[in-house]
């Protein structure tokens, strides 16, 4: 009898197991964490990647974009292209059809003026929206009927999937924020941290700067997902704790942003319980060159503008030295273990769009040596620094203060102190480096140094806007109170002229070239950058979670409905 | 003593004023930006856009007006309307942060359970441990048992919580798995399970609060009953024959509870304030890591709220303390 009810319970566990793999909320819990909590749950208010992220999980765009860069339809039924006439011949216009039947959490229709609603939301210069740059050179979005969506521009688009693509701008729900437009936007609490969506979960309680807890969305697309019955990201603490508490104590499922140091990531790979993940975008560490003098001998408002050229680094001789001097993958192997690669591209991903530039990846000491000497910069004194013209060749190096930075620059001294560079190095308060006020001597725009050392990246594969940071034009400096992205102030035509060619350009073949040149322009030609680290995302998950696929294009909780329990 | 009560009350309307414009004028000059956490990919442009929506553009005296008035009139009148259903606050704007647009009191409302739970069972803790080792090592001063509390007090004072609170993370909730590493702050007490499970991940941040605070408060209580034990009425009362435990914890702790129970009062202030470093380590999430949140995200209105209730609670407890120190001790008058 007891043999026979085992047996029985035995055969109906086998016969339940297929069943729990396709229903939705069968496998309880995921927890996340997340070392900066989530203060908002609407990417428009916010460019924290914490709340982009968070919010992925609830607000969906049409289609997003998947590990390798490839779009796929989110609320649509296909891509719009040329080919299947949802893109207009003369790339002024893109259609999208939204999926039929599509519902909100709350159970209404997703129409067509949701979108047209999220635009006008986004494009009103009252509401400070943060992602107002997915809505460049839109000149309308219109309801064509209630599922299809007509997006016209003011100039064609050789990349029109910019709009309503990616976690940076999902559909809003217009019922719900339609008295949250303008100047009310920031005002609508409510609606910010709890909005309604289409993704796989639904926010239940928001707790700012602690906690998100949501559960499954019961009008989810498919109903066979999410997996999960509820999901919470609990936020806080710093990248150690996050990682250990999925690593070590297995008290969380996924933890985003474990940037910890590489002995502490072998250490707590051996714990056995859960593994790291890197997605490789397109973030680079690099050192900017500074091409103006900032020297504080020069009056204020003349000081580092293209006025005055640098008195060192204006030499290509002297910046081809300092970049080959060098050791990149020493830096990668202290500061950050599996989590980068040595690059000399400032576009190092995607593949199609990297340059093969690797000139700069082995040291070359002899070789910078040599090419100082080149230049005129000797040791006259026999004090081990070199000099020209009873100048000194010495330089500020600057950065923020991160250990892993304050390692680099430390290492970067050494060999440079090696090829007779004295090198005084400053660290400066993230808030401060990167907060952008025009009446601070440290902003990273400013650059009141010769050298400076920060990350940066292209939000999107397809690197154009990217790319035009580099344009004479967007040279920070008095006139503009010191905004900018040009922070090199670098400024010649030729690239300027390229650049306007790419922008025109529609062939994809042609815009890859066009990207590599511009990439080799400012590093391998002209040594104005020099890349030092590609840098991936680290995050950490348990060993009991299933279906991660890292992703460095759209958020990396992109497919967080295919996520299950490993049993 | 009422008198007195009055007067330390209305000098401290316009000290707190004066704090207030103090702390105004230091956040507002620190360098920083409410921006800079957004990546680079966002353009100057829309920068601007975003700080002229947050208001953060106009300029310094139109700002502290503005809060001003936000903190005395319009949260006050939306407090009012909660309670009695009355519409005083109606479409007036409440003191927003800057980080996730919603109203600071808000914040700050969800965030006080916890670390008045969690802090202050460290503290209540820590003094309940402390009391006993003060009294006893002064009693049995140079003993073993001295030695011990000494050092103690020692380990407790000198090493600071990010270390014992990780030693602590790799001791017992690594290595041996008994505790949880992060709070979780929506937790609810509903039935014995759940008790438990508040315990527990209440165990490591009190833990490692209890030693700091416990080692501190040991302290005086010790050095208070030295004092004391060497006076006269001491001599004169075991010369009466009274059992030494009624001379020690009658005669001479009453004594000595006078100075201690000061220090305890003007120790609470701190327990609003949260513990900015162990709230962070266990993910607590109360007032003080709200705090050094909204510092490094340059979110001025809330750190200045924060900042000023700070104010507004040590000058209260500052006061408690005098009364208080009145109260305990009929030598002292205050009129």
């Amino acid at each position: 009898m007891k043999l026979r009810t085992a047996l029985l319970g035995a055969a109906a566990a086998f016969a339940m197991a297929p069943a729990a793999y396709a229903e939705r909320g069968a496998d309880g819990e995921v927890k996340l964490t997340f070392p900066q909590a989530v203060s908002i749950m609407n990417p428009y208010l916010s460019g924290g990647t914490k709340d982009i992220y968070a919010s992925s999980m609830v607000l969906e765009p049409l289609a997003g974009l998947d590990p390798d860069g490839t779009l796929v339809p989110k609320l649509v039924t296909e891509i719009p292209t040329l080919e299947n006439g949802g893109v207009s011949a003369d790339l002024m216009s893109i259609t999208w059809k939204l999926i039929p039947g599509l519902l909100w959490s709350d159970g209404t229709p997703v129409t067509a003026d949701d979108a047209v609603f999220t635009a006008a939301y986004c494009m009103d210069p009252a509401g400070g929206c943060a992602q107002a740059t997915k809505y460049d050179g839109v000149a309308s979005v219109e309801a064509v009927d209630a599922s299809t969506i007509k997006i016209t521009f003011t100039a064609p688009k050789p990349n029109p999937y910019n709009t309503f693509v990616g976690a940076l701008s999902p559909l809003l729900q217009k019922a719900q924020f339609a008295a949250c437009q303008g100047a009310a936007a920031p005002t609508c609490t409510d609606q910010n941290s709890m909005p309604v969506g289409t993704g796989p979960f639904k926010v239940t309680g928001f707790t700012v700067n602690d906690t998100v807890s949501m559960e499954a969305n019961p009008n989810y697309r498919d109903p066979a997902k999410p997996a999960f019955a509820t999901a919470m990201i609990k936020g806080g603490g710093d990248a150690e704790s996050s990682a250990r508490a999925v690593m070590e104590t297995g008290e969380f499922d996924y933890a985003w942003n474990t940037q910890i140091p590489p002995d502490s990531q072998a250490a707590m790979t051996a714990a056995g319980k859960g593994q790291f993940v890197v997605a490789f975008g397109t973030l680079v560490e690099r050192i900017e060159m500074n091409t103006t003098d900032p020297s504080p001998d020069l009056p204020e408002g003349e000081r580092a503008t293209a006025k005055h050229p640098h008195p060192i680094l204006s030499d290509i001789k002297v910046r081809t030295a300092l970049s080959k001097a060098i050791d990149r993958s020493i830096l990668v192997e202290v500061g950050y273990g599996a989590g980068g690669n040595p690059t000399c591209n400032v576009i190092p991903a995607p593949a199609a769009w990297a340059s093969d530039n690797t000139g700069c990846l082995t040291q070359d000491i002899e070789g910078a040596k040599a090419l100082l000497d080149e230049a005129g910069w000797t040791d006259t004194d026999g004090d081990g620094i070199r000099d020209k013209d009873g100048k000194k060749l010495s330089l500020l190096y600057q950065t923020t203060v991160n250990p892993i930075r304050q390692d680099f620059q430390a290492l970067v001294k050494d060999w440079w102190s090696e090829i007779g560079v004295e090198t005084e190095l400053k660290a400066i308060d993230p808030g401060v480096f990167f907060g952008g006020d025009a009446g601070s001597p440290d902003t990273f725009q400013k650059f009141y140094a010769d050298v400076e050392m920060y990350a940066n990246n292209s939000d999107s594969p397809d690197p154009e806007s990217y790319l035009g940071q580099y344009q004479c034009k967007n040279a920070p400096r008095p006139e503009t109170q010191w905004q900018g992205e040009n922070i090199n102030r670098f400024c010649d035509p030729a690239y300027d002229a390229k650049f306007a060619e790419l922008q025109k350009t529609t062939d994809l073949a042609t815009r890859q070239t066009l990207a590599k040149q511009l990439n080799d322009m400012v590093t391998k030609d002209s040594m104005t950058v020099i890349p030092l680290v590609h840098r991936g995302t680290l995050s950490a998950h348990s060993n009991a979670l299933g279906g991660v696929r890292i992703n460095s294009w759209d958020s990396e909780l992109w497919n967080v409905a295919d996520w299950f329990r490993v049993k | 003593m009422l008198t007195f009560t009055l007067r330390r009350l209305l000098v401290a309307i316009p000290t707190l004023l004066f704090i207030s414009l103090i702390i105004f004028l230091l956040v507002d000059l620190a360098p920083g930006s409410p921006l800079s956490d957004i990546p680079l990919t966002v353009p100057p442009d829309v920068r601007q856009r975003m700080i002229e929506a947050l208001g953060a553009d106009q300029p310094v005296f139109v700002r502290y007006l503005l809060w001003l008035r936000q903190f005395f009139w319009v949260e006050p009148a939306y407090l009012l309307d909660g309670w009695l259903g009355t519409s005083l606050a109606e479409g007036e704007q409440r003191i927003l942060s800057w980080q996730s647009r919603s109203p600071v009191f808000t914040v700050i409302g969800q965030r006080l359970p916890q670390t008045l739970t969690v802090i202050g069972t460290a503290y209540l803790l820590g003094v309940a441990i402390a009391l006993p080792i003060g009294i006893y090592s002064a009693y049995r001063q140079y003993s073993m048992f001295d030695q011990f509390g000494t050092l103690f007090a020692m380990i407790g004072f000198s090493v600071p919580t990010f270390f014992s609170g990780t030693l602590f993370i790799i001791i017992f909730a690594v290595w041996l798995g008994w505790f949880p590493t992060k709070y979780d702050t929506q937790l609810s007490v509903t039935d014995w399970a759940t008790f438990v499970e508040q315990l527990r991940q209440m165990a490591l941040p009190v833990m490692t609060l209890g030693l700091a605070n416990a080692a501190v408060i040991s302290r005086y209580m010790r050095s208070s009953m030295l004092d004391n034990m060497t006076q006269d009425y001491v001599r004169t009362a075991r010369a009466k024959g009274m059992p030494e435990r009624t001379v020690v914890l009658k005669h001479v702790l009453r004594n000595s509870m006078i100075p201690v129970v000061t220090v305890i009062a003007l120790g609470i202030p701190s327990i609003f304030g949260g513990a900015i470093i162990t709230e962070n380590l266990f993910g607590v999430n109360g007032i003080g890591a709200a705090l050094i949140g909204a510092i490094n995200a340059s979110d001025l209105p809330m750190v200045q709220t924060l900042a000023f209730i700070f104010a507004v609670l040590i000058v209260a407890f500052n006061l408690i303390a005098d009364v208080l120190y009145g109260l305990l001790d009929p030598r002292i008058r205050y009129d």
